[in-house]
């Protein structure tokens, strides 16, 4: 049997969408949209330039999903409190989830699927393999996305709630790595093993600095 | 969600006049709190003006020796601006306090000012709010609701929800300015510690931005100096609201300015307080909290906020 096209399933989140109207705690509304609720952007997602029409509803993540096929990028909570939507956007990690995809215009795009396939593997993606970074799998290409993102911003200098002094170079510590991926959740508990993938490239990136 | 038009906005004074022009507009910047809403549908615009094309996203030094931020630098780059690590770092160490890296690397500076409260009676549309439904009550003062995180003083009968930026308390300490543009093109500047209003008995109102009016940068005064903190009191040790958090500015003579978060409508600071700053943490909070009317649950935070004070006081 033939499933029915994503776009068109009904789901549980969207019938109670739906439905609060009837909801006497929400808030009430008189006008009415004053343009077109859809928007035709180009997006270029993981070096690919794409041109969509999409509802001005759709977040980022949405549009990864149901619209690039891309769903390697995860929706967990849809609120930005798990991470698992994480991928970047012009180099910074974002919640895609949090974000519309009409405000992307002109965006470069990064998803797990950038970043490395089964055939050629990231190194961050490598080391959260040796290490058993993951049990279900569900959180790790958010995970990923992240890590590798932290390396960055700790190379950049940006500082963090754990960094010491302000004006000298940071250090990747594990307190720096913990303090900075708090916004990417893993339900099955695999932190130290995700501590330990990040901490080996951390230290393959500083050899590779050093040599 | 409900249905909305969007735009892009090429120009401040435009797109403050278009804000006010359409019934049920809203500016959308970095997002991470009005999409948060709206999803909810505790926010329903009809139409989103997106002001990210705005520029607005410099920090350029003022004709005072002060810094002028944008309102659409982001919260990551704003901590990591080197001239704010160096003369502002109890701004840089708020911002690290609060949300995640992801969110940082999203919001904005006038969007942190403008982010609604995170009290659970808010979020939730099946519970009364007077801050979301006007005039249905409040659940936070209900018998028996969960208050543990919500206001002590500064709230009222109506609403006891607090502002939940770390930055702005840490701006606060820093007594800094905000400047808008309104709908006819006029600009004007609001110290920060008039821009958040006191809930009263209309807490749906939070600020004193006109209709259409817009925030265009945030301007700190020339470096005071002194030693800067903030800790930051929380049930887990990242990525969550304060209990109580407190922004301290300590010059080497004893005297400074001392702003709390946590605890309040708006970050909570008073000159009479800071004047305490010298007879230490026990004297400043009994004039900063005078008058608080905390709940059973969140009782402790007088007790929490005094300690917190004094731990930083006995740092140095």
């Amino acid at each position: 049997m033939s499933s029915p096209s994503k776009a068109f399933e009904p789901r549980r989140r969207t019938l109670l969408a739906g439905n609060t109207d009837l909801e006497p705690g929400a808030a009430q509304r008189t006008a009415a949209p004053v343009g077109p609720e859809t928007t035709t952007i180009t997006v270029t997602v993981n070096g690919t330039e794409q041109e969509l029409t999409v509802d001005n509803r759709t977040t980022l993540l949405d549009a990864l999903r149901e619209h690039l096929q891309l769903t390697g990028t995860k929706k967990g909570c849809d609120h930005g409190q798990c991470g698992a939507c994480t991928c970047t956007v012009n180099g910074a990690r974002i919640n895609s989830c949090l974000s519309l995809a009409v405000m992307h215009d002109g965006d470069a795009v990064q998803t797990i699927e950038g970043i490395g396939m089964p055939e050629a593997l990231d190194p961050m993606q490598a080391a959260f393999v040796e290490h058993d970074g993951f049990q279900c799998g569900y959180c790790t290409p958010g995970q990923i996305c992240s890590a590798k993102a932290v390396l960055e911003e700790i190379a950049a200098g940006v500082p963090s709630h754990v960094t010491g002094d302000l004006t000298t170079r940071i250090e990747a510590t594990e307190a720096e790595i913990r303090e900075r991926m708090s916004g990417n959740i893993c339900r099955c508990g695999a932190y130290s093993n995700i501590l330990a993938a990040i901490t080996e490239v951390a230290e393959q990136q500083a050899q590779g600095d050093r040599a | 969600m409900r249905q909305f038009s969007y735009e892009r906005a090429i120009d401040p004074a435009q797109a403050a006049a278009r804000a006010a022009e359409v019934e049920g507009a809203k500016f959308i910047a970095g997002g991470t709190n009005l999409l948060d809403l709206m999803k909810l549908e505790i926010e329903t615009p009809v139409h989103l003006i997106d002001v990210n094309g705005l520029g607005l996203d410099e920090i350029t030094e003022t004709d005072e020796g002060g810094l002028r931020i944008g309102a659409l630098v982001r919260n990551t780059a704003l901590a990591a601006d080197e001239r704010i690590r160096r003369d502002y770092p109890v701004l840089t160490r708020a911002l690290v306090a609060g949300a995640s890296g992801q969110l940082r690397n999203k919001a904005t500076t006038a969007g942190n000012l403008l982010q609604r409260t995170r009290c659970p009676y808010f979020y939730d549309t099946a519970q009364p709010c007077n801050k979301r439904a006007p005039g249905s009550g409040c659940a936070a003062l209900s018998k028996g609701a969960f208050s543990r995180q919500l206001g002590i003083i500064g709230t009222s009968e109506a609403c006891i929800a607090t502002h939940p930026s770390d930055m702005a308390v840490g701006m606060r300490a820093l007594d800094a300015v905000v400047e808008t543009i309104t709908p006819t093109g006029l600009t004007r500047s609001v110290p920060l510690e008039e821009f958040h209003l006191l809930p009263g008995d209309t807490p749906e109102r939070e600020n004193v931005l006109m209709p259409g009016e817009m925030i265009t940068a945030v301007a700190l005064p020339a470096p005071v100096g002194g030693v800067h903190k903030y800790h930051k009191v929380r049930d887990r040790a990242s990525y969550a609201f304060a209990l109580v958090s407190v922004a301290l500015i300590r010059q080497p003579d004893g005297t400074g300015s001392v702003a709390l978060g946590g605890v309040a409508p708006k970050p909570w600071r008073s000159v009479e307080a800071d004047a305490e700053l010298p007879n230490g943490a026990e004297a400043v909070m009994a004039r900063l909290l005078n008058g608080a009317r905390p709940t059973e649950e969140n009782a402790f935070k007088i007790t929490l906020a005094t300690r917190t004070l004094a731990a930083m006081l006995a740092e140095e």
